[in-house]
Protein backbone atom coordinates (compact mmCIF):
# COMPACT_ATOMS: atom_id res chain seq x y z
CA UNK A 1 0.00 0.00 0.00
CA UNK A 2 1.54 3.24 -0.97
CA UNK A 3 1.22 6.39 1.14
CA UNK A 4 -1.47 7.94 -1.24
CA UNK A 5 -3.53 5.24 -0.96
CA UNK A 6 -3.38 5.23 3.08
CA UNK A 7 -4.42 9.07 3.00
CA UNK A 8 -7.57 7.80 0.87
CA UNK A 9 -8.25 4.88 3.10
CA UNK A 10 -8.31 7.33 6.24
CA UNK A 11 -10.53 9.87 4.42
CA UNK A 12 -13.04 7.11 3.93
CA UNK A 13 -12.91 5.84 7.82
CA UNK A 14 -12.54 9.48 8.98
CA UNK A 15 -16.26 10.00 7.01
CA UNK A 16 -17.66 6.57 8.25
CA UNK A 17 -16.32 7.03 12.16
CA UNK A 18 -17.79 10.68 12.16
CA UNK A 19 -20.87 9.71 10.38
CA UNK A 20 -21.90 7.44 12.90
CA UNK A 21 -20.63 9.36 15.98
CA UNK A 22 -23.06 11.97 14.70
CA UNK A 23 -26.69 10.00 15.70
CA UNK A 24 -24.29 9.63 19.36
CA UNK A 25 -26.71 10.10 22.13
CA UNK A 26 -29.90 10.47 19.88
CA UNK A 27 -32.61 8.60 18.92
CA UNK A 28 -33.17 9.15 15.64
CA UNK A 29 -37.08 10.14 14.49
CA UNK A 30 -38.50 11.14 11.47
CA UNK A 31 -37.56 14.83 11.95
CA UNK A 32 -33.88 14.33 13.42
CA UNK A 33 -33.48 11.65 9.93
CA UNK A 34 -34.70 14.18 7.51
CA UNK A 35 -34.25 17.55 8.88
CA UNK A 36 -32.06 17.20 12.40
CA UNK A 37 -34.69 18.14 14.40
CA UNK A 38 -34.27 21.75 13.05
CA UNK A 39 -31.55 22.72 15.49
CA UNK A 40 -28.50 23.67 13.63
CA UNK A 41 -26.73 27.01 14.27
CA UNK A 42 -25.29 29.28 11.58
CA UNK A 43 -21.91 26.75 11.38
CA UNK A 44 -23.62 23.59 10.72
CA UNK A 45 -26.11 25.21 8.57
CA UNK A 46 -23.32 27.11 6.34
CA UNK A 47 -21.25 23.39 6.12
CA UNK A 48 -24.77 21.93 4.55
CA UNK A 49 -24.92 24.63 2.15
CA UNK A 50 -21.37 24.53 1.50
CA UNK A 51 -22.07 20.93 1.08
CA UNK A 52 -24.10 21.42 -2.24
CA UNK A 53 -21.21 24.07 -3.46
CA UNK A 54 -18.21 22.08 -3.23
CA UNK A 55 -18.91 18.51 -5.01
CA UNK A 56 -16.25 16.58 -7.42
CA UNK A 57 -18.11 18.54 -10.17
CA UNK A 58 -16.30 21.88 -8.43
CA UNK A 59 -13.00 19.79 -7.75
CA UNK A 60 -12.62 17.68 -11.25
CA UNK A 61 -14.96 20.21 -13.37
CA UNK A 62 -13.84 23.19 -11.94
CA UNK A 63 -10.22 23.17 -12.52
CA UNK A 64 -11.21 21.09 -16.08
CA UNK A 65 -13.48 23.74 -17.00
CA UNK A 66 -10.82 26.61 -16.40
CA UNK A 67 -8.91 24.13 -17.77
CA UNK A 68 -10.49 23.18 -21.04
CA UNK A 69 -12.99 26.63 -21.77
CA UNK A 70 -11.13 29.22 -19.76
CA UNK A 71 -13.43 32.39 -19.19
CA UNK A 72 -16.81 30.91 -19.22
CA UNK A 73 -15.63 29.20 -16.18
CA UNK A 74 -16.02 32.03 -14.55
CA UNK A 75 -19.83 31.53 -14.46
CA UNK A 76 -19.41 29.06 -11.21
CA UNK A 77 -17.96 32.27 -9.56
CA UNK A 78 -21.30 34.09 -10.09
CA UNK A 79 -24.32 32.01 -10.06
CA UNK A 80 -23.07 31.18 -6.58
CA UNK A 81 -23.02 34.73 -5.20
CA UNK A 82 -26.48 35.65 -6.77
CA UNK A 83 -28.29 32.77 -5.44
CA UNK A 84 -26.83 33.65 -1.89
CA UNK A 85 -28.07 37.33 -2.02
CA UNK A 86 -31.50 35.88 -3.32
CA UNK A 87 -31.64 33.40 0.06
CA UNK A 88 -31.51 36.61 2.15
CA UNK A 89 -34.83 37.24 0.93
CA UNK A 90 -36.29 33.86 -0.23
CA UNK A 91 -35.25 31.32 2.73
CA UNK A 92 -36.57 32.87 5.56
CA UNK A 93 -40.06 32.55 4.69
CA UNK A 94 -39.54 28.84 3.26
CA UNK A 95 -38.25 28.24 6.41
CA UNK A 96 -40.09 29.97 8.95
CA UNK A 97 -43.81 28.05 6.94
CA UNK A 98 -41.95 24.52 7.39
CA UNK A 99 -41.54 25.01 10.87
CA UNK A 100 -44.92 25.85 11.58
CA UNK A 101 -46.29 22.98 9.54
CA UNK A 102 -43.79 20.77 10.47
CA UNK A 103 -42.01 20.02 6.96
CA UNK A 104 -39.25 17.16 5.81
CA UNK A 105 -39.19 17.79 2.04
CA UNK A 106 -38.89 20.35 -0.38
CA UNK A 107 -42.40 18.32 -1.76
CA UNK A 108 -44.05 18.78 1.36
CA UNK A 109 -43.67 22.55 0.82
CA UNK A 110 -45.68 22.45 -2.51
CA UNK A 111 -48.12 19.92 -0.85
CA UNK A 112 -49.01 22.11 2.10
CA UNK A 113 -48.73 25.32 -0.54
CA UNK A 114 -50.90 24.43 -3.18
CA UNK A 115 -52.89 21.39 -0.84
CA UNK A 116 -52.16 19.49 -3.38
CA UNK A 117 -50.43 15.52 -2.93
CA UNK A 118 -50.54 15.21 -6.77
CA UNK A 119 -48.29 18.07 -7.17
CA UNK A 120 -45.78 16.57 -4.27
CA UNK A 121 -45.61 13.61 -6.30
CA UNK A 122 -44.73 15.50 -9.37
CA UNK A 123 -42.24 17.97 -7.63
CA UNK A 124 -40.36 14.64 -6.13
CA UNK A 125 -40.21 12.80 -9.23
CA UNK A 126 -38.73 15.84 -10.72
CA UNK A 127 -36.38 16.12 -8.05
CA UNK A 128 -35.43 12.44 -8.33
CA UNK A 129 -34.81 12.57 -12.01
CA UNK A 130 -32.20 15.05 -11.14
CA UNK A 131 -30.75 13.69 -8.20
CA UNK A 132 -29.93 10.88 -9.58
CA UNK A 133 -27.49 12.04 -12.10
CA UNK A 134 -26.03 14.31 -9.75
CA UNK A 135 -25.05 11.45 -7.56
CA UNK A 136 -23.90 9.46 -10.12
CA UNK A 137 -21.38 12.42 -10.63
CA UNK A 138 -20.41 12.08 -7.22
CA UNK A 139 -19.41 8.40 -7.71
CA UNK A 140 -17.99 8.72 -10.83
CA UNK A 141 -16.03 11.30 -9.10
CA UNK A 142 -14.88 9.43 -6.87
CA UNK A 143 -13.95 6.64 -9.01
CA UNK A 144 -11.57 9.08 -10.79
CA UNK A 145 -9.90 10.62 -7.89
CA UNK A 146 -9.34 7.28 -6.48
CA UNK A 147 -7.73 5.58 -9.53
CA UNK A 148 -5.92 9.05 -10.42
CA UNK A 149 -4.50 9.72 -6.68
CA UNK A 150 -4.00 5.91 -6.06
CA UNK A 151 -1.66 5.26 -8.77
CA UNK A 152 -4.40 2.90 -10.45
CA UNK A 153 -3.84 0.65 -7.01
CA UNK A 154 -7.53 0.69 -6.73
CA UNK A 155 -10.05 0.21 -9.19
CA UNK A 156 -12.58 2.90 -10.05
CA UNK A 157 -15.13 -0.10 -9.78
CA UNK A 158 -14.07 -1.18 -6.23
CA UNK A 159 -14.06 2.82 -5.37
CA UNK A 160 -17.31 3.29 -6.67
CA UNK A 161 -18.51 0.19 -4.27
CA UNK A 162 -17.08 1.34 -1.40
CA UNK A 163 -17.68 5.02 -1.76
CA UNK A 164 -21.56 4.14 -1.99
CA UNK A 165 -21.43 1.45 0.63
CA UNK A 166 -19.71 4.07 3.31
CA UNK A 167 -22.09 6.84 2.46
CA UNK A 168 -24.99 3.92 2.67
CA UNK A 169 -24.15 3.42 5.85
CA UNK A 170 -23.98 6.69 7.64
CA UNK A 171 -27.00 7.66 6.03
CA UNK A 172 -28.88 4.94 7.10
CA UNK A 173 -27.98 5.76 10.86
CA UNK A 174 -27.64 8.91 11.11
CA UNK A 175 -29.79 10.91 8.42
CA UNK A 176 -28.94 14.44 7.34
CA UNK A 177 -26.39 14.67 10.52
CA UNK A 178 -24.23 12.31 8.83
CA UNK A 179 -23.44 14.56 6.25
CA UNK A 180 -22.73 17.66 8.82
CA UNK A 181 -20.45 16.12 10.55
CA UNK A 182 -18.21 14.50 7.25
CA UNK A 183 -18.49 17.69 5.89
CA UNK A 184 -16.74 19.59 8.66
CA UNK A 185 -14.05 16.82 7.90
CA UNK A 186 -14.43 18.01 3.99
CA UNK A 187 -14.56 21.77 4.34
CA UNK A 188 -11.49 21.53 6.26
CA UNK A 189 -9.68 19.69 3.78
CA UNK A 190 -10.87 21.02 0.95
CA UNK A 191 -9.95 24.28 1.99
CA UNK A 192 -6.90 23.82 2.94
CA UNK A 193 -5.61 22.14 -0.28
CA UNK A 194 -7.40 24.04 -2.65
CA UNK A 195 -5.86 27.13 -1.23
CA UNK A 196 -2.53 25.14 -1.41
CA UNK A 197 -2.81 24.43 -4.90
CA UNK A 198 -3.98 27.14 -6.55
CA UNK A 199 -1.29 29.75 -5.06
CA UNK A 200 1.68 26.79 -5.40
CA UNK A 201 1.65 26.12 -8.52
CA UNK A 202 1.46 29.51 -10.41
CA UNK A 203 4.46 30.35 -8.03
CA UNK A 204 5.92 27.26 -8.67
CA UNK A 205 5.91 26.89 -12.76
CA UNK A 206 5.52 30.53 -13.68
CA UNK A 207 6.50 32.58 -10.21
CA UNK A 208 3.31 33.98 -9.88
CA UNK A 209 -0.09 35.10 -11.03
CA UNK A 210 0.77 37.63 -13.41
CA UNK A 211 3.21 36.29 -14.98
CA UNK A 212 1.06 32.69 -15.25
CA UNK A 213 -1.62 34.52 -17.21
CA UNK A 214 0.51 36.34 -19.19
CA UNK A 215 2.17 32.88 -20.20
CA UNK A 216 -1.37 31.70 -21.24
CA UNK A 217 -2.51 34.97 -23.19
CA UNK A 218 0.85 34.43 -25.20
CA UNK A 219 -0.52 31.11 -25.76
CA UNK A 220 -3.89 31.64 -26.09
CA UNK A 221 -5.00 35.00 -26.57
CA UNK A 222 -7.95 35.73 -25.09
CA UNK A 223 -8.64 32.26 -23.64
CA UNK A 224 -9.00 34.01 -19.99
CA UNK A 225 -11.73 36.34 -21.02
CA UNK A 226 -15.12 35.34 -22.87
CA UNK A 227 -14.88 34.66 -26.54
CA UNK A 228 -17.12 36.46 -28.84
CA UNK A 229 -18.58 33.45 -30.43
CA UNK A 230 -19.93 30.64 -28.94
CA UNK A 231 -19.66 31.27 -24.86
CA UNK A 232 -20.22 35.02 -24.90
CA UNK A 233 -21.28 37.71 -22.50
CA UNK A 234 -24.56 37.11 -23.57
CA UNK A 235 -24.62 33.33 -22.65
CA UNK A 236 -22.87 33.71 -19.43
CA UNK A 237 -25.03 36.22 -18.43
CA UNK A 238 -28.06 33.77 -19.03
CA UNK A 239 -26.60 31.21 -17.71
CA UNK A 240 -25.87 32.63 -14.69
CA UNK A 241 -29.38 33.95 -13.89
CA UNK A 242 -30.65 30.46 -14.78
CA UNK A 243 -28.27 28.55 -12.32
CA UNK A 244 -29.12 31.23 -10.10
CA UNK A 245 -32.60 30.44 -9.57
CA UNK A 246 -32.17 27.58 -9.91
CA UNK A 247 -29.53 27.06 -7.05
CA UNK A 248 -32.02 26.57 -4.31
CA UNK A 249 -34.44 24.20 -6.31
CA UNK A 250 -32.14 21.21 -5.52
CA UNK A 251 -34.22 19.35 -3.50
CA UNK A 252 -31.10 18.43 -1.08
CA UNK A 253 -30.28 22.16 -0.73
CA UNK A 254 -33.99 23.09 -0.02
CA UNK A 255 -34.24 20.56 2.32
CA UNK A 256 -31.25 21.92 3.95
CA UNK A 257 -32.61 25.05 4.81
CA UNK A 258 -35.27 22.86 7.28
CA UNK A 259 -32.30 22.29 9.46
CA UNK A 260 -31.20 25.77 10.68
CA UNK A 261 -32.20 26.73 14.16
CA UNK A 262 -33.77 30.07 13.05
CA UNK A 263 -34.17 32.37 10.31
CA UNK A 264 -31.45 34.49 11.67
CA UNK A 265 -29.13 31.78 10.86
CA UNK A 266 -30.15 31.67 7.32
CA UNK A 267 -29.31 35.68 7.05
CA UNK A 268 -26.05 35.30 8.74
CA UNK A 269 -25.31 32.69 5.90
CA UNK A 270 -25.76 35.17 3.18
CA UNK A 271 -22.99 37.04 4.23
CA UNK A 272 -20.49 34.61 4.69
CA UNK A 273 -21.29 31.99 1.80
CA UNK A 274 -20.16 34.22 -1.00
CA UNK A 275 -16.58 34.71 0.71
CA UNK A 276 -16.62 31.20 0.98
CA UNK A 277 -17.17 30.87 -2.81
CA UNK A 278 -13.64 32.04 -3.65
CA UNK A 279 -12.22 28.67 -3.06
CA UNK A 280 -13.15 28.31 -6.68
CA UNK A 281 -11.09 31.15 -7.37
CA UNK A 282 -8.34 28.91 -6.46
CA UNK A 283 -9.97 25.76 -8.05
CA UNK A 284 -9.63 27.70 -10.93
CA UNK A 285 -5.61 28.85 -10.71
CA UNK A 286 -5.03 25.66 -10.44
CA UNK A 287 -6.68 24.57 -13.72
CA UNK A 288 -5.25 27.77 -15.50
CA UNK A 289 -2.14 26.50 -14.30
CA UNK A 290 -2.36 22.62 -15.61
CA UNK A 291 -2.36 24.26 -19.10
CA UNK A 292 1.10 24.69 -20.48
CA UNK A 293 2.16 22.14 -17.62
CA UNK A 294 0.08 19.08 -18.60
CA UNK A 295 -1.25 20.21 -22.35
CA UNK A 296 -3.36 18.21 -25.00
CA UNK A 297 -6.23 16.59 -22.20
CA UNK A 298 -9.36 16.92 -23.70
CA UNK A 299 -12.76 15.75 -23.83
CA UNK A 300 -14.09 13.93 -20.66
CA UNK A 301 -10.43 13.90 -19.79
CA UNK A 302 -10.15 17.97 -18.68
CA UNK A 303 -11.48 16.90 -15.86
CA UNK A 304 -7.97 14.87 -14.97
CA UNK A 305 -6.13 18.44 -14.84
CA UNK A 306 -5.73 18.63 -11.12
CA UNK A 307 -4.74 15.33 -10.49
CA UNK A 308 -2.12 14.56 -13.50
CA UNK A 309 -0.48 17.70 -12.92
CA UNK A 310 -0.23 16.82 -9.02
CA UNK A 311 1.12 13.47 -9.62
CA UNK A 312 3.70 14.96 -11.73
CA UNK A 313 4.38 17.56 -8.55
CA UNK A 314 4.42 15.78 -5.45
CA UNK A 315 5.51 12.81 -3.71
CA UNK A 316 2.74 9.97 -3.12
CA UNK A 317 1.64 11.49 0.34
CA UNK A 318 0.72 14.39 -0.98
CA UNK A 319 -1.04 13.44 -3.61
CA UNK A 320 -2.89 11.07 -1.09
CA UNK A 321 -4.24 14.29 0.85
CA UNK A 322 -5.30 16.09 -1.85
CA UNK A 323 -6.95 12.58 -3.03
CA UNK A 324 -8.17 12.24 0.66
CA UNK A 325 -10.11 15.65 0.56
CA UNK A 326 -11.16 14.64 -3.37
CA UNK A 327 -13.37 11.20 -1.32
CA UNK A 328 -14.78 13.53 1.11
CA UNK A 329 -16.13 16.31 -1.60
CA UNK A 330 -17.44 12.83 -3.46
CA UNK A 331 -19.30 11.20 0.21
CA UNK A 332 -20.84 14.57 1.45
CA UNK A 333 -22.80 15.74 -1.46
CA UNK A 334 -23.51 12.10 -2.33
CA UNK A 335 -25.01 11.34 1.30
CA UNK A 336 -26.82 14.32 0.95
CA UNK A 337 -28.33 13.00 -1.78
CA UNK A 338 -29.35 10.01 -0.47
CA UNK A 339 -31.12 11.04 2.70
CA UNK A 340 -33.07 14.05 0.53
CA UNK A 341 -33.91 11.06 -2.64
CA UNK A 342 -34.84 8.55 0.02
CA UNK A 343 -37.35 11.28 2.02
CA UNK A 344 -38.85 12.07 -1.18
CA UNK A 345 -39.76 8.72 -1.85
CA UNK A 346 -41.12 8.11 1.58
CA UNK A 347 -42.60 10.89 2.50
CA UNK A 348 -44.11 12.36 -1.02
CA UNK A 349 -44.76 8.84 -3.01
CA UNK A 350 -45.07 6.56 -0.41
CA UNK A 351 -47.41 8.53 2.04
CA UNK A 352 -49.02 10.19 -1.06
CA UNK A 353 -50.41 6.51 -1.36
CA UNK A 354 -50.49 5.04 2.23
CA UNK A 355 -51.79 8.35 3.96
CA UNK A 356 -52.27 6.92 7.53
CA UNK A 357 -49.05 5.59 7.24
CA UNK A 358 -46.98 6.68 11.10
CA UNK A 359 -44.04 8.42 10.81
CA UNK A 360 -42.65 5.58 12.32
CA UNK A 361 -43.02 3.42 9.29
CA UNK A 362 -42.50 6.61 7.05
CA UNK A 363 -38.66 6.68 8.21
CA UNK A 364 -38.04 2.74 8.39
CA UNK A 365 -39.43 2.92 4.03
CA UNK A 366 -36.75 6.25 3.82
CA UNK A 367 -34.12 4.42 5.41
CA UNK A 368 -34.56 1.16 3.21
CA UNK A 369 -34.77 2.98 0.20
CA UNK A 370 -30.73 4.55 0.83
CA UNK A 371 -29.19 1.26 -0.53
CA UNK A 372 -31.78 0.46 -3.18
CA UNK A 373 -31.45 4.69 -4.70
CA UNK A 374 -27.23 4.20 -4.09
CA UNK A 375 -27.35 0.62 -5.80
CA UNK A 376 -29.26 2.52 -8.88
CA UNK A 377 -26.60 4.93 -8.97
CA UNK A 378 -23.60 2.18 -8.99
CA UNK A 379 -25.61 0.64 -11.94
CA UNK A 380 -25.75 3.69 -14.17
CA UNK A 381 -22.13 4.68 -12.76
CA UNK A 382 -20.19 1.81 -13.83
CA UNK A 383 -22.58 0.80 -16.74
CA UNK A 384 -22.10 4.60 -18.13
CA UNK A 385 -23.94 5.50 -21.41
CA UNK A 386 -25.36 7.84 -22.75
CA UNK A 387 -28.73 8.49 -20.97
CA UNK A 388 -27.02 9.08 -17.85
CA UNK A 389 -25.14 12.23 -19.28
CA UNK A 390 -28.04 13.55 -21.29
CA UNK A 391 -30.07 13.64 -17.39
CA UNK A 392 -26.80 15.12 -16.31
CA UNK A 393 -26.95 18.00 -18.51
CA UNK A 394 -30.73 18.50 -17.73
CA UNK A 395 -30.77 17.81 -14.26
CA UNK A 396 -29.99 21.85 -13.56
CA UNK A 397 -32.36 23.03 -16.13
CA UNK A 398 -35.00 20.42 -14.55
CA UNK A 399 -34.79 21.48 -10.92
CA UNK A 400 -35.17 25.23 -11.54
CA UNK A 401 -38.14 24.92 -13.64
CA UNK A 402 -39.94 24.61 -9.71
CA UNK A 403 -38.86 28.12 -8.91
CA UNK A 404 -41.79 29.86 -10.46
CA UNK A 405 -44.16 27.77 -8.47
CA UNK A 406 -42.30 28.49 -5.47
CA UNK A 407 -41.28 32.33 -5.72
CA UNK A 408 -45.23 32.93 -6.40
CA UNK A 409 -46.30 31.01 -3.70
CA UNK A 410 -44.51 33.00 -1.33
CA UNK A 411 -45.85 36.27 -1.34
CA UNK A 412 -49.85 36.74 -1.43
CA UNK A 413 -49.54 35.33 -4.59
CA UNK A 414 -52.65 33.20 -4.39
CA UNK A 415 -53.52 33.43 -8.23
CA UNK A 416 -52.09 30.17 -8.64
CA UNK A 417 -53.68 27.64 -8.67
CA UNK A 418 -53.05 24.37 -7.97
CA UNK A 419 -53.70 22.80 -11.70
CA UNK A 420 -51.27 25.93 -12.65
CA UNK A 421 -47.99 24.84 -10.50
CA UNK A 422 -48.49 21.27 -12.14
CA UNK A 423 -48.89 22.34 -15.94
CA UNK A 424 -46.22 24.97 -15.59
CA UNK A 425 -43.82 22.20 -13.89
CA UNK A 426 -44.56 19.33 -15.95
CA UNK A 427 -44.18 21.79 -19.49
CA UNK A 428 -40.90 23.33 -18.46
CA UNK A 429 -39.59 19.95 -18.08
CA UNK A 430 -41.29 18.41 -21.41
CA UNK A 431 -39.86 21.57 -22.91
CA UNK A 432 -36.05 20.86 -21.56
CA UNK A 433 -36.05 17.64 -22.37
CA UNK A 434 -37.17 18.20 -25.68
CA UNK A 435 -34.53 21.38 -26.35
CA UNK A 436 -31.78 19.23 -24.81
CA UNK A 437 -32.36 16.17 -26.50
CA UNK A 438 -32.62 17.85 -30.10
CA UNK A 439 -30.12 20.04 -29.71
CA UNK A 440 -32.28 23.01 -29.96
CA UNK A 441 -30.66 26.55 -29.29
CA UNK A 442 -32.24 29.78 -28.98
CA UNK A 443 -30.58 30.53 -32.74
CA UNK A 444 -32.46 28.09 -34.92
CA UNK A 445 -35.62 28.65 -32.62
CA UNK A 446 -35.50 32.59 -33.02
CA UNK A 447 -32.94 32.53 -36.61
CA UNK A 448 -33.46 36.42 -37.21
CA UNK A 449 -31.78 37.57 -33.78
CA UNK A 450 -28.81 39.28 -33.51
CA UNK A 451 -25.37 37.16 -33.71
CA UNK A 452 -24.32 37.53 -29.90
CA UNK A 453 -28.20 37.35 -28.57
CA UNK A 454 -28.34 33.94 -30.56
CA UNK A 455 -25.93 32.67 -27.29
CA UNK A 456 -28.79 33.11 -24.90
CA UNK A 457 -28.93 29.85 -22.57
CA UNK A 458 -31.86 27.90 -24.17
CA UNK A 459 -33.60 26.96 -20.56
CA UNK A 460 -34.63 30.91 -20.75
CA UNK A 461 -37.08 29.40 -23.25
CA UNK A 462 -38.31 26.47 -20.86
CA UNK A 463 -38.57 28.75 -17.66
CA UNK A 464 -40.96 31.14 -19.69
CA UNK A 465 -43.10 28.12 -21.58
CA UNK A 466 -43.53 27.56 -17.80
CA UNK A 467 -44.56 30.50 -16.81
CA UNK A 468 -46.98 31.10 -19.57
CA UNK A 469 -48.33 27.78 -18.92
CA UNK A 470 -48.78 28.01 -15.21
CA UNK A 471 -50.27 31.79 -15.77
CA UNK A 472 -53.21 30.69 -18.22
CA UNK A 473 -53.89 27.25 -16.58
CA UNK A 474 -54.22 29.10 -12.95
CA UNK A 475 -56.79 32.02 -14.72
CA UNK A 476 -58.33 29.39 -16.14
CA UNK A 477 -59.04 27.30 -13.44
CA UNK A 478 -60.35 29.89 -11.71
CA UNK A 479 -62.68 31.19 -14.49
CA UNK A 480 -64.49 27.30 -14.00
CA UNK A 481 -64.59 27.01 -10.75
CA UNK A 482 -64.43 30.67 -8.99
CA UNK A 483 -66.17 29.50 -5.81
CA UNK A 484 -65.44 26.33 -5.32
CA UNK A 485 -61.63 25.88 -4.33
CA UNK A 486 -59.40 27.59 -2.68
CA UNK A 487 -56.23 28.42 -4.38
CA UNK A 488 -52.32 28.70 -3.04
CA UNK A 489 -52.84 28.42 0.25
CA UNK A 490 -51.37 31.22 1.85
CA UNK A 491 -52.47 30.66 5.25
CA UNK A 492 -51.02 28.14 6.41
CA UNK A 493 -53.89 26.15 7.49
CA UNK A 494 -54.47 23.17 4.82
CA UNK A 495 -58.36 21.98 4.86
CA UNK A 496 -57.05 18.24 3.32
CA UNK A 497 -56.88 15.66 5.49
CA UNK A 498 -52.71 15.60 5.12
CA UNK A 499 -51.31 13.22 7.85
CA UNK A 500 -51.08 15.92 11.49
CA UNK A 501 -48.02 15.16 12.99
CA UNK A 502 -48.80 14.03 16.64
CA UNK A 503 -46.53 16.16 18.35
CA UNK A 504 -47.43 20.50 18.42
CA UNK A 505 -43.58 21.31 19.84
CA UNK A 506 -42.63 24.09 17.55
CA UNK A 507 -38.71 24.33 18.56
CA UNK A 508 -38.26 20.23 19.06
CA UNK A 509 -34.82 20.90 19.86
CA UNK A 510 -32.99 24.07 20.75
CA UNK B 1 -34.94 51.34 6.61
CA UNK B 2 -36.21 48.93 4.42
CA UNK B 3 -34.84 51.06 1.27
CA UNK B 4 -31.44 49.78 2.18
CA UNK B 5 -32.44 46.22 0.76
CA UNK B 6 -32.28 47.60 -2.50
CA UNK B 7 -28.57 47.47 -2.14
CA UNK B 8 -28.87 43.83 -2.88
CA UNK B 9 -29.76 44.75 -6.90
CA UNK B 10 -26.44 46.15 -7.32
CA UNK B 11 -24.53 42.93 -7.37
CA UNK B 12 -26.99 41.66 -9.89
CA UNK B 13 -25.98 44.93 -12.18
CA UNK B 14 -22.53 44.06 -11.88
CA UNK B 15 -22.42 40.35 -12.64
CA UNK B 16 -24.94 39.93 -14.97
CA UNK B 17 -24.59 43.72 -17.01
CA UNK B 18 -21.60 44.02 -16.21
CA UNK B 19 -19.44 41.63 -17.99
CA UNK B 20 -20.44 43.39 -21.06
CA UNK B 21 -18.64 46.15 -20.36
CA UNK B 22 -15.79 44.66 -18.77
CA UNK B 23 -14.92 41.65 -20.86
CA UNK B 24 -10.83 42.02 -21.02
CA UNK B 25 -7.47 40.99 -19.95
CA UNK B 26 -6.21 44.15 -19.51
CA UNK B 27 -5.25 45.48 -17.14
CA UNK B 28 -4.39 42.71 -15.25
CA UNK B 29 -5.19 43.52 -11.32
CA UNK B 30 -3.02 40.91 -8.84
CA UNK B 31 -1.75 39.29 -11.99
CA UNK B 32 -5.37 38.28 -13.26
CA UNK B 33 -7.50 39.01 -15.99
CA UNK B 34 -9.69 42.13 -15.59
CA UNK B 35 -12.40 40.14 -15.77
CA UNK B 36 -11.69 37.64 -13.24
CA UNK B 37 -10.63 40.32 -11.01
CA UNK B 38 -14.21 42.57 -11.39
CA UNK B 39 -16.12 38.84 -10.49
CA UNK B 40 -13.86 38.32 -7.53
CA UNK B 41 -14.11 42.41 -6.09
CA UNK B 42 -17.75 41.75 -6.57
CA UNK B 43 -18.23 38.87 -4.66
CA UNK B 44 -16.01 40.42 -1.78
CA UNK B 45 -18.48 43.95 -2.22
CA UNK B 46 -21.78 41.74 -2.28
CA UNK B 47 -20.73 39.98 0.63
CA UNK B 48 -20.45 43.61 2.22
CA UNK B 49 -23.30 44.80 1.00
CA UNK B 50 -25.17 41.89 2.25
CA UNK B 51 -23.18 42.35 6.01
CA UNK B 52 -25.01 45.95 5.49
CA UNK B 53 -28.19 45.00 5.05
CA UNK B 54 -28.36 42.41 7.62
CA UNK B 55 -27.15 45.54 10.29
CA UNK B 56 -30.17 47.50 8.89
CA UNK B 57 -32.84 44.64 8.65
CA UNK B 58 -35.43 45.02 11.60
CA UNK B 59 -36.04 41.45 11.06
CA UNK B 60 -32.92 40.49 12.75
CA UNK B 61 -34.00 41.86 16.45
CA UNK B 62 -37.76 40.42 16.04
CA UNK B 63 -37.07 37.04 15.96
CA UNK B 64 -33.43 36.81 17.60
CA UNK B 65 -33.76 33.02 17.96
Amino acid sequence: MNGALIGIAAAALLALGLGFLARRGRNIGLEQWTVAGRSFGAPLVFLLMAGEIYTTFTFLGGSGFAYGKGGPAYYILCYGTLAYVLSYFMLPPIWRYARDNRLYSQSDFFVRKYDSPTLGVVVSLVGIVALIPYLVLQFKGLGIIVQTAGYGAISSTLAVWIGAAVATAYVMVSGVRGSAWTAVAKDTMILVVVVFLGLYFPLRYYGGLGPMFAAIEAAKPGFTVLPAHGENAWWFSSTVLLTALGFYMWPHTFGSIYTARGTRVIRQNAIVLPIYQLILLFVFLAGFAAILQVPGLSGVDVDLALFKLSTKSFDPWVVGVIGAAGVLTALVPGSMILTTAATLIAQNLYRAVDRSASDERVLRIAKLSVPVIALVAVYFTLAGGQTIVALLLMGYSFVTQLFPSLVLSLGGGKWVAREGAIAGIVVGVATVAAVSLTHTTVATLVPSLPAGIKELNVGIVALAVNFVTLSVVSVGASLLVPMQRPLADVSGASSRAWPRRRTDRFWPES
Amino acid sequence: MRTIRALALLPFLALLVGPFFVNRVTPAIFGMPFLLAWIVAWIVITAAIMAVIFRFDPANREDAQ
